[in-house]
């Protein structure tokens, strides 16, 4: 065990990706030891000396077990946008990985649904590399994105390979009109409910912003999906990642301990209330 | 739990403090300071509060002269014993080099309520428990020599007896010393209850208590439950207030809470905290530092360009609710020891165990309610 | 003419009896498949028809000078399209597109009215099956209204 969890440990950036306007993919390697390999789900803090730390879910390919890390940031405040300005070669501090992970061994034999919402396609990434992995272990794979614009979308290129793999259904869905776009042009719970599933055989994992889960979990529900049987990541406060700040609460859960990946019963009447 | 229990005289008292600080103890004791009872280090007996009492009510807080010399004769000050445990401010690391390690004295604490021995024990589980202990905290507490005090005058805000955390001191001690002052004189009954208790025990001038003492001792302790100037009401408070989130009680209290904060500062059991990274203007020197932080505070919930909890009614909500409910969830316990503190310092004097029996009423309202309605 | 068995696996008609299903399906309703590119309906026409869509994608818009044709929605299979028909102006609000080769039931709305009229208890349960649809329609377009997606820093 760490003898020093809340000190980062340094990290280089060993190569930088521009995904949208806002958001950039780093892939991260050790300077001198390389923290505990992550699953998927689970996130880092991620420090910027002079500026300060957040919680970035961890969106790799968890079967490489090089020691590097791959996080994707979004420019939305002082710590992440001095993070996605770092250039290959500038060192970050590292906490982590923290918190628990997406359940994919639940999902084993049924078909998985993954509805990612705008930048909540990073943490759902690990997952469905995860799945594609040992492929045969699961019916359908499903992944539904939605982003606001076409351009807003993540990992494009891995999207378009994605779309063209005949073991593989994804929908991708955007809000608002957008002219050159031949794709769907709605919100992620239009697809979703569009599927038809055998609710028995169905285990899914959303992650987005709070509404977003809500609204896709109530279309699951609908379709006699369990609410077991729906995973969902949460986002709130995080400061030391430990569980020792309280920061993090959202009523008897630490989201950076009990979370981020929780299932649905858990959570949904949490996440009903107003202020919680 | 040893059997020996001594008397020692006010003089032995003395004699006492004078021993732990020769055996390199830093002894924290109350004493009187700034028109309140605080808690501060000793350099000797003399020290400490003869004589004063407190008079207590809901954001009310007066030291008063008493007609006798006791030294533990008030209830709980606005300081409690979690500064020394988990202190405001904590530097967490500084950049460019190997930390050093914090070496404090070994700390006595000298008068600990039954309350606060819960409190120093709830705290434990919260910072020690879990899968990162706080490894400052257990160096402090890891030497600790407590000394607690039972009580025999419970104060106006009381209700450890309804928490099930006193009057009489629960295991964590090493002596437990009840004050009495009669006819027969001003003497603590001084129970042992570790090796390293007994052994301070045999270092000050003592005389083995008589059965009778013992007896007429606990008897006092044990009366006080009956006279607690406050009381949480007899029901599952963790299910009531779990049910409660849509309670019309909030609006309510919103209206009084000024979210100042004041209960999470002198509560025994908060721990809230909040990371601050700094660095100096090259950026080539960082630290980071930890200081109290409240979830009264505005931006405690900060998230996304705004605070999940911004209204008063929510914030509220969250800190009685964590503090008698999701405690249990968390910590497998609840928060609350029954001190009374956040009664004395709310400045519009909000009674916890107030809204608790408020909480209840409206929700047998509402239940009743639905009965008429379906029947 | 349509099967019951295919309009029963609509909602829309959930709220109906076997017989009522099948009275809709011999007498109001029929296969139809657009090719690709196709117009089911045009903004400003009187409207007239409700297509249930079983394959295909069909895409909804309207002409924004400058703009060309903006697509608002896009309907998959599943999805009823043509509400308009059921309150004045009676006129189509927007342009469908067949974005692929469509497969629908198409719905014989004046008979479909017809049957209503006739029937209370058929048209009841079926206006409420196109409120649902209207009220679900709505929810998710308000939830693309959120512009959820949005960073923190635009607000």
């Amino acid at each position: 065990m760490n003898a020093e969890p809340m000190r980062p440990v340094p990290y280089r950036v060993a190569a930088r990706h521009s995904e949208t306007h806002d958001s950039v993919s780093l892939r991260l390697e050790p300077v001198e030891s390389a923290l505990p390999a992550f699953l998927p789900g689970q996130f880092t803090m991620l420090f910027k000396q002079g500026v300060g730390e957040v919680a970035i879910s961890v969106s790799g390919d968890p079967s490489i077990r090089d020691g590097s890390l791959t996080q994707t940031i979004r420019d939305v405040g002082a710590v992440s946008r001095a993070l996605t300005k770092t250039e290959p070669g500038g060192v970050v501090g590292v906490r982590g990985p923290f918190g628990t992970c997406w359940d994919l061994e639940a999902g084993a034999g049924h078909d998985l649904v993954i509805v990612a919402g705008g930048i909540g396609l990073a943490p759902l990434r690990p997952v469905l590399l995860g799945a594609l992995a040992r492929r045969s272990d699961f019916g359908r794979v499903v992944l539904i994105a939605g982003a606001r614009a076409p351009q807003e979308f993540l990992y494009r290129d891995q999207l378009a390979g994605w779309m063209a793999d005949p073991l593989l259904e994804v929908h991708l869905t955007i809000d608002l009109p957008a002219s050159g776009w031949d794709g769907q042009v709605g919100f992620v719970t239009e697809p979703l409910a569009r599927l038809d599933l055998d609710p028995a055989r169905t285990t899914a994992y959303l992650c987005g912003p709070e509404p977003m889960l809500r609204f896709a979990a109530d279309v699951l529900l609908r379709k006699q999906v369990g609410a077991r049987a729906i995973q969902v990541s949460l986002e709130r406060n995080m400061q030391c990642g430990i569980g020792l700040c309280g920061h993090c609460q959202l009523g008897p859960l630490l989201v950076c301990r009990d979370g981020p990946v929780v299932d649905y019963a858990r959570v949904r009447d949490l996440l009903a209330t107003r202020e919680l | 739990m040893t059997a020996s229990a001594a008397v020692l005289t006010r003089a032995g008292l003395d004699e006492l403090v004078a021993a732990l600080i020769a055996d390199g103890y830093r002894v924290i004791g109350p004493v009187v300071r700034d028109e309140a009872i605080v808690l501060a280090e000793l350099t000797s007996g003399a020290d400490l509060p003869s004589g004063w009492g407190v008079d207590t009510g809901p954001g009310h807080y007066r030291v008063r002269r008493r007609s006798d010399e006791a030294v533990f004769g008030h209830s709980a000050g606005p300081q409690s014993w979690k500064q020394f445990l988990h202190p405001p401010r904590r530097q967490l690391w500084a950049s460019g080099g190997e930390p050093e390690p914090e070496k404090p004295a070994p700390m006595a604490f000298l008068g600990v309520r039954a309350c606060d021995l819960a409190a120093i024990a709830t705290l434990g589980r919260v910072l020690g428990g879990g899968a990162h202990p706080d490894a400052s905290f257990l160096r402090r507490t890891g030497g600790l020599f407590v000394v607690a005090a039972g009580c025999t005058e419970p104060g106006g805000l009381c209700f450890c007896a309804s928490m099930g955390t006193g009057p009489r001191p629960g295991p964590g001690y090493d002596l437990a010393l009840t004050e009495r002052i009669d006819g027969e004189g001003h003497r603590f009954l001084a129970e042992a209850g570790t090796d390293e208790g007994e052994r301070m025990l045999a270092r000050v001038s003592h005389r083995p208590a008589a059965g009778g003492e013992v007896d007429e001792a606990h008897a006092a302790v044990d009366a006080a439950a009956a006279r607690m100037g406050r009381q949480m009401p007899d029901l599952d408070i963790r299910e009531l207030l779990a049910r409660s989130r849509e309670s019309p009680s909030w609006e309510e209290v919103a209206s009084r809470c000024l979210t100042c904060g004041n209960c999470t500062m002198v509560c025994p059991t908060c721990f809230c905290t909040t990371v601050e990274d700094s660095s100096d203007l090259t950026g080539e020197h960082a630290e980071r530092w930890q200081r109290w932080a409240s979830c009264f505070e505005l931006d405690f919930s900060y998230l996304h360009g705004g605070s999940v909890r911004s209204s008063g009614a929510s914030r509220y909500r969250q800190w009685i609710t964590h503090k008698l409910s999701t405690w249990h969830d968390q910590f497998g316990q609840s928060g609350c020891v029954g001190c009374g503190r956040c009664i004395a310092w709310c400045p519009v004097g909000i009674d916890i165990t107030a809204e608790v029996a408020t909480l209840a009423r409206l929700h047998d309202e509402g239940a009743e309610g639905e009965e008429r309605a379906d029947g | 003419m349509a099967s019951a068995e295919q309009l029963a696996a609509f909602p829309l008609f959930s709220g109906l009896t076997q017989a009522q299903q099948e009275l809709v399906a011999g007498s109001a309703a029929r296969d139809v498949v657009f090719a690709a590119g196709a117009t089911l309906m045009g903004e400003g026409d009187a409207a007239a028809g409700c297509w249930l869509i079983r394959l295909g994608q069909v895409a909804v818009g309207t002409q924004v000078p400058g703009r060309g044709l903006v697509v608002v929605q896009t309907l998959g299979p599943g999805d009823v399209l043509g509400w308009s028909w059921l309150v004045p102006p009676h006129r189509w609000h927007y342009t469908a597109t067949a974005k692929t080769e469509v497969s629908s039931i198409e719905l014989d709305t004046g008979q479909l009215r017809s049957l209503a009229e006739a029937d209370p208890a058929l048209g009841f349960p079926l206006a409420l099956g196109f409120i649902e649809i209207v009220v679900a329609r709505l929810q998710n377009t308000r939830s693309r209204l959120l512009d959820l997606y949005g960073s923190p820093r635009e607000r």
